[in-house]
C-alpha cells in the first residue's frame, strides 16, 4: 500500500468515528441543501438546464484547441498576457518570475483550486512574498495552516465558535463570536492588504473564447478587488475552464451559483479582458493569464473519461457524497476532494498513488445524480478501478482472488459444494460462540458489524426439495 | 400460467434463501409459474465493480447463455439486475454476445418492479402489522429509477404503517468490497442510516436489497437497535390469521 493510501485510510478512520465533526458537516449539508432546493425553483426547468450546461461544456471540450487559441487572440489584442503553462513548475516559475522581475512584496490572493494545485501560494513566501487570502474562508484555514477543506467552502469544517477562537490567537484583539463582528475583523485586516498589494492573483470560473475574458465569481467582492486595485493581475486557470460564448454565462453563472450554494447567481460576478485601457480609470498596469495543463490534455485524449473536464468546481458532488460526509475534506490528502476529487486526481497525479480513492466509495451515485453538467463521475470510478487491475497496481491476494472467485462461478456444482462448506464452516464458528473475534473468518465484515445468521440450507437445495429439479 | 424465471443472486442462493423463496410465493399469487434455472450461480458484479473486467466477462456471458430462453426474469436485488441492465452492455460491448446481453436485459427485472410495472399488480394481498421504513438502496434508486413502486407495494400491505425516514435515499454504506476495505467509512454511513430508521420508530426497515439489509442488520444489532430488517418479498409474502405464514424470525425487540 502507498503512502498516500496508508494515510487516507488513517485520517478516514479516525473521522468517521468522529461524531462532532460529523454532525458540523451534517448541519452544514442541510443548510446547503436547504438552499439549492430553493434556488433550483427559480430554474424553469433544472434538468433541462443541466443538459445545456452539458452540451455547452461539451462543446468547449471537444473543441478546446480553437477556443483557446480565440481567448489568447482577444486578450492579446488588448495587450493582455497568456502563458501556456505545461505542467506545475512552469505555472508557478512564471508567476514567481514576474513577482519578482516587478519587485512584488505582498500579493491578494482571491480563491483558486490551481493555486492549491500546483502549491503557488507556499512558493510565493518561500521568496519572502506575504500572501492573504482574501477569500473568508480561504482567510480562515491559512490562519490555520491547513489547505482548503472543501473547492467551495473551504471552512466547512469549523464552527463559529472555533473561528472566534482562531481570531481570538491570531487577529490581536478580536474577542467577539458575533458573526458580524469576526466578518469586520477580517475586512479590517484585508483591508490593508488591498491597499498595499503590488499583485493580484486570482482564479478563474469561466474562460469566454468569443469575448476573450475570464469571468471571476465570488460572494465578497474580493475577486474583483484582487484584480483591479494592484498594479498587477494575475489569472491562474486550468484549460478545461474556457466556454464558446458570451452568452453561455446566462445558463453557467446561475447553475454555478445554484449547485454551488443554492444562491439565484453569487453576489459578485465579474469579467475581465485586459489591463486598464487607455481611456479607463481603474484597472491593473498589466494583465497575464495562466492556462495550466498539468495532465488535463492527456484527460481530454481519453474519450471515456473526457466529461471530467467538464466540472465547474461548484462542490454539489462533495455535499451529496455519504463518504465524503463522513471522513471529511482534508482526509483525501489531495486539491480536489469527494467524487471529483477521486474522479480526477488519479489522473493529474498518478494512478499508483490515488487509485485508492476511486475504492473509497460506494458506487451510491448521488454524485453524478446533482452534478450540473451531468459528468458521469460514480461510472467513472469503476473505470478507474479497471484501469488500476489493468495497471497491475493492485495486491495479489485480491488478483488471485477474483481469479477463483471466476473459478468458481463459473462451476455451478463448485459454487454450491463451496457454499455448503462455507456455511457449514461459519455455522461452527457461530457454535462455537466465534462469531465477531478475531478468529471469525468473516472477522472483515464482523469488525464493524454482527455477525449474520447462516442459514441450514442454500436456496437451490430448498427449491430441489419443494418443487422437483427444474 | 405466464412463466418467469428466478434470477436468485449468488448471496441470496446461500445466505438468504428465505428472501428467493418468498419472492416465489408472492409471484405465483401474482398469477406466475416461477422456475429456477440451476445453471445459475452469480451475474460478475463484484469482479466487475471492482475492477476486474476479465474476471466479469465470463460470468456475464454465461449468465446470457443460462437466461437466454427466458421470456422474463425476476431478481430481488435492485443491483443485480442494475448489472445485468445497465453494466452488460458495457462490459460486453466487444463480446459476440452483446446484442443478446442488451436484449436481455430488457426482459430483467427488479421484483417491485416487475410486479407495479409488468404485471401491474400492487395488492398482494399481504399484511403486516408493523410500522416500516423504506430504505432507497442507490442501484434501485439512481440506476433503475425505482422509487414509488416499492412504496406502492408497501401502502397496500395490510396494517402495514409506511413511515418516511429523512436521508431515506442516502446509501447505507454497503457497496459491495467497500464494505470490508473501508469499513469504519461503511459502518459510518450504516450507523447514520441506523439512527434515521430510530429515529421514526420504525419497528422494521425494508428495501428492494438483501445485500443492504443484510449490512444494517449487522449494524443495528451491533448497536442493540430495536429496529430489524426484513426484505421487501418477504413483508409481501406475509400474511396474517389462519392461512398466514408465521412472524417472520427477526422478531423486533430481539437481539443478538
Amino acid at each position: 500500500m502507498t503512502n498516500a493510501a496508508s494515510e487516507f485510510l488513517r485520517s478516514a478512520a479516525a473521522k468517521s468515528g468522529d461524531l462532532r465533526h460529523r454532525q458540523i458537516l451534517r448541519t452544514s449539508v442541510d443548510t446547503y441543501n436547504t438552499a439549492v432546493a430553493r434556488g433550483k425553483t427559480r430554474f424553469v426547468d433544472w434538468e433541462a438546464a443541466r443538459r445545456r450546461a452539458q452540451a455547452i461544456k461539451w462543446e468547449a471540450v471537444n473543441h478546446l484547441d480553437n477556443y483557446l487559441l480565440q481567448f489568447e487572440a482577444r486578450v492579446k489584442e488588448r495587450d493582455g498576457h497568456v502563458f501556456w503553462a505545461e505542467n506545475g513548475e512552469q505555472a508557478r516559475k512564471y508567476i514567481l518570475d514576474l513577482a519578482t522581475a516587478r519587485g512584488v512584496r505582498t500579493i491578494v490572493k482571491s480563491k483558486s483550486m490551481v493555486a492549491e494545485e500546483i502549491h503557488l501560494t507556499t512558493a510565493l513566501e518561500q521568496l519572502g512574498i506575504r500572501v492573504w487570502e482574501t477569500d473568508l474562508g480561504e482567510f480562515i484555514v491559512q490562519l490555520r495552516n491547513e489547505p482548503p477543506y472543501h473547492i467551495v467552502t473551504p471552512a466547512m469544517h469549523l464552527t463559529r465558535s472555533d473561528i472566534a477562537q482562531l481570531f481570538k490567537e491570531k487577529l490581536g484583539g478580536v474577542n467577539t463570536d458575533d458573526p458580524e463582528k469576526l466578518v469586520a475583523a477580517a475586512r479590517a485586516a484585508l483591508r490593508r492588504a488591498f491597499f498595499s498589494a503590488e499583485m493580484g492573483i486570482s482564479g478563474v470560473n469561466f474562460l469566454v473564447a468569443d469575448a476573450g475574458m475570464i469571468a471571476i465569481t465570488t460572494n465578497e467582492g474580493n475577486g474583483r478587488l484582487g484584480s483591479s486595485l494592484p498594479k498587477i493581475h494575475v489569472a491562474l486557470t486550468g484549460i478545461e475552464k474556457v466556454v464558446p460564448r458570451l452568452e453561455d454565462l446566462a445558463v453557467l453563472w446561475p447553475m454555478l451559483a445554484t449547485a454551488g450554494t443554492g444562491q439565484a447567481v453569487t453576489c459578485y460576478n465579474t469579467l475581465v479582458g485586459g489591463p486598464r485601457g487607455k481611456d479607463e480609470v481603474d484597472g491593473p498596469e498589466e494583465f497575464h493569464v495562466v492556462l495550466l495543463d498539468n495532465g488535463r490534455s492527456e484527460l481530454l485524449a481519453d474519450v471515456e473519461q473526457r466529461d471530467v473536464l467538464h466540472c465547474i468546481r461548484c462542490g454539489a458532488c462533495l455535499n451529496v457524497c455519504p463518504v465524503y460526509r463522513s471522513v471529511g475534506g482534508h482526509a483525501y490528502g489531495t486539491t480536489y476532494q469527494g467524487p471529483i476529487g477521486s474522479v480526477l486526481t488519479p489522473h493529474l497525479r498518478g494512478l499508483h498513488d490515488f487509485q485508492h480513492l476511486s475504492y473509497a466509495s460506494s458506487l451510491c451515485g448521488a454524485c453524478t445524480g446533482v452534478c450540473p453538467v451531468r459528468i458521469d463521475l460514480h461510472h467513472h470510478l469503476l473505470h478507474n478501478r479497471r484501469n488500476a487491475v489493468k495497471a497491475g497496481e493492485r495486491a495479489w491476494g485480491e488478483r488471485f482472488g477474483f481469479r477463483a472467485f471466476r473459478w468458481t462461478m463459473l462451476h455451478p456444482t463448485w459454487f454450491a459444494a463451496l457454499g455448503w462448506a462455507g456455511r457449514l464452516a461459519l455455522r461452527t464458528v457461530n457454535a462455537l460462540g466465534l462469531g465477531g473475534t478475531k478468529l471469525d473468518p468473516l472477522r472483515p465484515w464482523t469488525k464493524e458489524r454482527a455477525a449474520p445468521a447462516i442459514p441450514a440450507r442454500s436456496f437451490r437445495s430448498l427449491w430441489k426439495e419443494r418443487c422437483g429439479t427444474n | 400460467m405466464p412463466k418467469v424465471a428466478l434470477f436468485i443472486p449468488c448471496f441470496v442462493d446461500q445466505l438468504n434463501p428465505e428472501i428467493g423463496l418468498d419472492m416465489a410465493k408472492v409471484l405465483v399469487r401474482a398469477g406466475y409459474e416461477a422456475e429456477f434455472t440451476r445453471g445459475q450461480t452469480c451475474c460478475g458484479q463484484p469482479a466487475f465493480n471492482t475492477g476486474y473486467w476479465n474476471d466479469a466477462k465470463p460470468l456475464a456471458e454465461r449468465f446470457v447463455k443460462v437466461f437466454r430462453s427466458a421470456e422474463t426474469v425476476v431478481c430481488p436485488s435492485g443491483s443485480c439486475t442494475t448489472m445485468v441492465r445497465n453494466f452488460y452492455p458495457v462490459l460486453l460491448a466487444k463480446s459476440h454476445l452483446r446484442d443478446e446481453a442488451v436484449k436481455l436485459g430488457q426482459r430483467v427485472f427488479e421484483f417491485s418492479e416487475f410486479l407495479v410495472k409488468v404485471a401491474g399488480r400492487t395488492d398482494l394481498g399481504a399484511s403486516f402489522p408493523h410500522r416500516v421504513a423504506y430504505h432507497d438502496a442507490c442501484h434501485a434508486l439512481r440506476e433503475l429509477g425505482l422509487k414509488q413502486e416499492p412504496r406502492e407495494l408497501l401502502r397496500h400491505v395490510q396494517g402495514l404503517e409506511l413511515v418516511e425516514m429523512p436521508y431515506s435515499d442516502d446509501c447505507c454504506g454497503f457497496g459491495g468490497t467497500f464494505a470490508t476495505k473501508f469499513g469504519m467509512i461503511s459502518a459510518a454511513m450504516g450507523n447514520a442510516k441506523a439512527g434515521n430508521a430510530e429515529n421514526v420508530r420504525a419497528e422494521f426497515l425494508t428495501s428492494t436489497d438483501p445485500s443492504c439489509l443484510m449490512h444494517i442488520e449487522g449494524i443495528l444489532r451491533r448497536r442493540n437497535s430495536p429496529v430489524r430488517t426484513i426484505h421487501l418479498a418477504r413483508i409481501l409474502a406475509h400474511q396474517c390469521g389462519p392461512e398466514g405464514a408465521a412472524a417472520p424470525e427477526s422478531a423486533p425487540g430481539k437481539k443478538s
